[in-house]
């Protein structure tokens, strides 16, 4: 399981790296997106990884060791929620630079 | 601090806030009403955050805490998010709003309908900006980055053009990369610590087992690149005079407080955390006084490059985030006061320098302003700011504008070389007298002290270089036209330093106070826990 989820992380944070530094814009895009995958999934991975353990507390008795740390959760849905709109906000962007400027490189001009 | 003040804590967010999204209802036509209401706004957030600022500083009646701590929903902390207001978080709201105000003012000349919901991301701006200042938990620190990030790139697009929308982009993938490292630093930081409190954190540090200090460190270290970018730290800040350069000047000014979020946010934690952890302390303070030599280094070799004026002020900011990185560095309170003071002083020069540059090239250029850009989204006011300014002359045209315009550029130009009579003398002077009597023998405060005095040399080259060209050189007979809604921001922000000098004693002992009570963390970390301790008799 850990070894899974790390080599999931490690396979997306590379592939994020190598599209992010890609002269497109929308490969950059991309590459965004699979850096926040990874990156979801590296908070998640910080409160430790259980199987079958809820993350909320029922009624009844409370046993905190048969849960799972509720937090992380938490935190990659708001993570996941601003990354979303972010890039969201991001696809205009490119999509604006490549209206005014007529080319997908990141740098508005062709290189020579 | 009690009842309805309590409340004045988190009034800084949620006064923007509310505001602001109220304003998205009204049409963009109605720039009369968004006007008043954000002015009125950022008036109202002077007020509020120098009210606080004098309640943290002077408490009503024997408060013991130093720092007062406001938990959002009554949630005790560390389950809920906790507010903290303590002299330097009071000081950075003045600043921000102070910049803000002027910013706003300045917009109103012809900038705001350049582009749609200028009002409005300029207040969420400033929400975010008040948020990162007051938020005693890095999660939260994390939402409110967002929120002053998210809004600053709609105002770095603001006004539209090829230049702006490719330098935002640029802007954009930077930051959205830095925000995904902040997130992986705060997950480590949570994955060895279990609290995302930063007080919290401090106290649970020095308890760690010996074996859980790599992850510590390496997630302190990838969030230190994350705020380090935001600062403009060299090779990092690359992306910085570029974007600030084109964004339209009242977003520029106001940018020019979000390097200081940054540094504000290393000064905190460092402040915080390092003595709660030597072993990483002699690493981090050496990391600091190097990248900040080398940013100052970059920032006036830079400076002596380039032409534009533009450019100039985002190399300014460079060398000022440079400097205070270095004093930060020093860790010693005499230095920590001098930093302070130049903090003010030099986010006010940049502000200053962003405003009085647009004006300045206008008039070399003969009067002609930008032709507006094409509107975006249908409901956007489709007039440009030319058709409005010969409608409706807003302000009377000051005949002298040549004379206002010098003498306006003569003073920021003073500020940004930190020549006597104005604040940046002052305060770097406190630096310098600090590094010179605490750190004779250590090789970088010389290096420091150094760089320091010939970042005002090549500021001074520069700025008279450009004085030259732009104020001397050009037509006699100029013809631009110069309202008093854009030269009033621009003495504002000049007063405001000039006030600093004209209290300098009063200024100086306030800065001496805050850098004693970032040396004594242990004041912010037992607010907050008294806090948890008397809500828990409470409930």
């Amino acid at each position: 399981m850990e070894i899974l989820l790390a080599l999931m992380i490690g396979i997306l944070t590379a592939s994020g790296v190598w599209l992010i530094v890609r002269p497109r814009t929308y490969q950059v895009v991309i590459g965004l997106s699979l850096l926040s995958y990874a990156v979801n999934l590296f908070i998640l991975a910080s409160g430790r990884l259980r199987l079958d353990a809820p993350p909320v507390i029922g009624r009844g008795g409370v046993d905190v060791s048969l849960h799972t740390d509720p937090l992380p959760q938490a935190l990659v849905l708001t993570a996941i929620v601003i990354s979303f709109a972010t890039t969201a906000l991001l696809l205009v962007v490119l999509l604006a630079s490549r209206g005014s400027t007529g080319t997908d490189h990141v740098d508005g001009q062709e290189p020579e | 601090m009690t009842g309805v003040l309590q409340h004045l804590i988190i009034a800084p967010i949620l006064l923007p806030l509310v505001v602001a999204a109220a304003m998205l209802l009204f049409d963009e036509k109605r720039q009369r009403l968004k006007r008043v209401l954000s002015l009125g706004t950022s008036g109202a957030l002077v007020l509020i955050s120098a009210a606080l600022l004098y309640l943290t500083a002077w408490p009503p009646s024997g408060a013991p805490d130093a720092s007062h701590v406001y938990l959002l929903g009554n949630w005790p902390a560390p389950v809920g998010i906790v507010l903290v207001v303590d002299r330097l978080s009071a000081m950075m709201l003045v600043l921000a709003s102070v910049l803000g105000f002027a910013s706003l003012f300045y917009a109103a000349a012809r900038w705001d309908r350049s582009g749609p919901r200028f009002h409005a991301l300029f207040l969420f701006l400033l929400m975010g900006v008040n948020g990162a200042f007051l938020t005693g938990d890095i999660f939260n620190l994390f939402v409110f980055f967002e929120v002053l990030l998210a809004s600053s790139y709609g105002l770095a697009l603001h006004g539209g053009g090829a230049s702006r929308t490719t330098a935002s982009l640029h802007y954009i993938v930077i930051n959205i990369v830095t925000s995904l490292l902040f997130l992986v630093g705060v997950s480590l930081v949570y994955a060895v610590t279990g609290t995302l409190n930063l007080a919290d954190i401090a106290g649970v540090i020095s308890r760690l087992p010996p074996d859980a200090g790599p992850i510590l460190q390496g997630g302190f270290a990838v969030l230190g690149i994350a705020f380090l970018v935001k600062a403009g730290m060299w090779p990092l800040g690359f992306w910085l005079p570029n974007t600030y350069g084109v964004a339209s000047p009242p977003a520029a000014a106001i940018f020019a407080i979000l390097t200081k979020v940054g540094i504000y946010i290393i000064l905190r934690f460092s402040s915080l955390l390092l003595p709660e952890y030597p072993a990483f302390a002699g690493g981090a303070e050496l990391w600091l006084k190097s990248a900040g030599l080398a940013t100052m280094a970059f920032g006036i070799l830079s400076m002596l490059a380039t032409r534009a004026l533009s450019r100039v002020a985002g190399c300014y900011m460079i060398i000022s985030s440079g400097t205070l990185l270095a004093a930060i560095g020093f860790n010693s309170p005499a230095a920590t006061a001098g930093l302070l003071f130049y903090l003010v002083s030099s986010t006010l020069a940049a502000g200053a320098m962003y405003l009085i540059m647009e004006p300045v090239e206008r008039n070399a250029a003969g009067g002609k302003t930008p032709s507006p850009s094409e509107p975006v989204f249908e409901d956007e006011y489709l007039g440009g700011p030319e058709d409005e300014e010969r409608e409706t002359e807003i302000g009377v045209a000051i005949p002298a504008t040549v004379a206002v315009l010098g003498g306006g550029f003569i003073l920021v130009a003073v500020l940004m070389a930190g020549l006597p009579p104005l604040s940046s003398f002052l305060a770097k002077f406190a630096i310098i007298d600090a590094l010179l009597r605490d750190g004779r023998t250590d090789i970088f405060a010389w290096a420091i002290v150094t760089l320091m005095i010939v970042s005002g040399l090549a500021a001074l080259v520069t700025m008279t270089r450009a004085g030259i060209d732009l104020l001397w050189t050009p037509s006699s007979l100029s013809t631009t036209r110069l309202s008093v809604i854009e030269a009033a921001p621009i003495g504002l922000l000049l007063a405001t330093c000039v006030f600093l000098v004209i209290y300098g004693a009063q200024t100086m002992r306030y800065m001496e106070e805050t850098a004693r009570e970032l040396d004594h963390p242990a004041l912010y970390v037992d607010a907050v826990r008294n806090r948890i301790a008397t809500e828990g008799r409470s409930q």
